[in-house]
């Protein structure tokens, strides 16, 4: 570390493709120690942004540091410094588990011994020890991610980036990768996640950026950004259309907030802080207004929903992801 | 803690780049062992082009040089060897693209690329296991070629400068390989540029001799890039079909180097400049 007690640092990073902006004005900082969340939907700048970062990609504009080191100047003393766990398991699926990272900690410039022993320490520490001699394509998808991030360690590095680690898994394969990634936050390793899942970022992270357009559009804990969105929300189904008024009223009351409108399915939508009495609260307003309703039902927001409320538009599709 | 020291000395930087190199090749080296099929296959595949033009169709090849035909199917094995040995190093360009593309697919090139290891690793690694595994190739199709009846008639000296002829256009090859690996995005493309060796190889010298195709088309064939090799060849393993009169066939020798040199010349650079703006 340069001693600067930040993981990551970016100012006003740009990259553009063509007509086509991926990053516009970023600005991160990560400290030391921390996970961060990139939260974003397809499009919004999160690949980009960890390329430029892994010195994978070059920015137009705009400056960064990883671990003490300019990304554009001092690309070899950031790649000594960081892991880097793409969307693709990036693993020979030929080799096994143990040559993959026999291999890349020959890369790395262990000694052969040293490759071999990290490797078996590796192997055992992501519940990998029992593959042998399996060539990677046979591993399940889990078993590979474990593997990727496990190739991604060899060097303890300062600085990890996940790029979406959990897309593609089942929610056992998921669990897993979540937990590995908790052991080594409490290891020290400072993180950088990108994803497209609020949930996720809820799980792991201590920090989540939501990025949109290539900008970072909110910044905060996932308390300080729940609060501004609203950790639950209520949804209530009418039965009559001409109900729904009246419905809207003793939402937006109890709720504090505008509650969203789905007039086609009857359905009444709005952010809640006290998930257990705004629930009673509406269900009681409601039974005195003389409405009954279809269904009641709490639920975390979605991604929609949080871009919706931060961004004032839609997520949506509003460019391709471009580095991919 | 578990961490590198980065190479502070240009000594240190080639020791590097060496050793990097050289932990690439081991990868592959690895796949042949762990995984022998592809390899067998394209060995099988070589063999059975070989039967399949000396026996098959080789009765019914008109030879160079000897009007009326008539000749020993025996001539046209002589005649068709030096064109397979080349063949199958044109083969091995399909397996560079399959190659660079399948990493680049599948994130390992990126892994690469973000770590601290010699940034030439990955293409030098590379080059080595092609050119080794293209030596291995050579060597079946020589056994091939004994068991077929064709001898190098020539000295020592030429006989083994006829094969780093061969070799040479190999490594040429290989920077061709690279830069469409780095170019193509799918599969499709690797199956086109497997697809189109085909064409490529029989509009040359390979199989049948440049004089017999219709004047554009045998100036075409004869000034392929792989004809130069072939002819060459023939000249010095002493098997027949070579020579002609002009100036392409009569400078075979030289052009057998030029040609190679030049394809380097344009493709080396444009293979560094592909995988260097893979970050932009």
């Amino acid at each position: 570390m340069g001693g600067t007690g930040r993981a990551v640092s970016a100012e006003g990073l740009g990259k553009r493709y063509g007509e086509t902006a991926a990053l516009d004005g970023f600005d991160l900082t990560v400290p030391e120690g921390t996970v961060c969340g990139l939260l974003g939907p397809n499009g919004a700048g999160k690949t980009t942004a960890v390329r430029i970062l892994a010195t994978l990609l070059r920015p137009d504009g705009g400056r960064a540091e990883v671990a003490g080191f300019d990304v554009a100047s001092r690309p070899a003393e950031v790649r000594a410094s960081i892991g880097l766990v793409g969307q693709h398991a990036a693993v020979d699926e030929v080799l096994s588990g143990k040559q993959n990272l026999e291999m890349f900690g020959r890369l790395y410039h262990l000694s052969p011994g040293r490759a071999r022993r990290r490797a078996d320490e590796l192997l055992a520490r992501f519940e990998l020890a029992g593959t042998g001699n399996k060539p990677a394509k046979q591993y399940s998808g889990g078993m590979r991610r474990r593997l990727d991030l496990a190739a991604s360690l060899i060097l303890e590095p300062a600085v990890l980036f996940l790029d979406e680690p959990t897309t593609g898994l089942d929610p056992r394969s998921r669990n897993e990768v979540w937990e590995a990634v908790r052991s080594l936050v409490d290891g020290g390793t400072s993180v950088l996640l990108t994803t497209q899942y609020l949930d996720e970022a809820d799980q792991l992270a201590g920090q989540i950026a939501v990025l949109d357009r290539g900008r970072v559009v909110a910044n905060g804990t996932p308390d300080r950004l729940k609060s501004l969105i609203g950790a639950e929300r209520i949804d209530v189904v009418v039965h009559h259309a001409g109900e729904i008024s009246t419905a809207v009223a003793v939402i937006g009351r109890i709720s504090g907030n505008d509650p969203e409108l789905d007039v086609d399915n009857r359905r009444i939508s709005a952010p809640v802080r006290d998930r257990v009495a705004a629930l009673t609260d509406v269900v009681r307003a409601l039974h005195d207004a003389g409405i009954e309703a279809e269904d009641i039902a709490l639920r975390r927001p979605t991604l929609d929903e949080v871009f919706l409320r931060l961004t004032g538009h839609r997520a949506g599709r509003p460019a391709e992801e471009v580095a991919t | 803690m578990t961490t590198s020291v980065l190479p502070q000395t240009a000594t240190d930087r080639l020791r590097w780049a060496v050793a990097d190199g050289w932990t690439v090749t081991r990868r592959d080296l690895a796949h042949w062992v762990r995984q022998p099929g592809p390899v067998i296959f394209s060995l099988l595949f070589s063999v059975m082009i070989v039967l399949m033009f000396g026996y098959l169709f080789g009765g019914a090849m008109a030879m160079p040089g000897r009007a009326g035909g008539g000749q020993a199917s025996g001539d046209y094995r002589e005649f068709l060897m030096p064109g397979m040995f080349v063949m199958t190093m044109l083969f091995g360009v399909g397996e560079t693209v399959s190659a660079v593309t399948a990493d680049a697919r599948k994130g390992v090139t990126d892994r690469f690329r973000a770590m601290p290891m010699a940034p030439s690793a990955v293409v030098v690694g590379r080059g080595t296991a092609d050119m080794l595994n293209a030596i291995l190739v050579l060597l079946v199709m020589i056994a091939c070629g004994f068991a077929v009846g064709w001898r190098a008639h020539g000295g020592v000296p030429e006989t083994v400068l006829a094969f780093v002829l061969v070799l040479l256009l190999r490594f040429a090859l290989i920077w061709i390989g690279i830069y469409l690996g780095l170019i193509i995005k799918g599969e499709e493309g690797v199956t086109m540029v497997q697809t189109l060796e085909f064409p490529l190889g029989f509009l040359s010298s390979a199989f049948v001799a440049p004089s017999t195709m219709p004047g554009w088309l045998g100036a075409v064939a004869e000034w392929n890039p792989l004809s130069s090799t072939i002819l060459a060849t023939r000249e010095l393993f002493g098997n027949p079909g070579w020579g002609g009169d002009s100036w392409i066939t009569q400078h075979a020798l030289l052009m057998a180097i030029v040609w190679p040199l030049l394809l380097v010349a344009i493709f080396f650079p444009l293979a560094v400049r592909r995988y260097a703006a893979l970050g932009r």
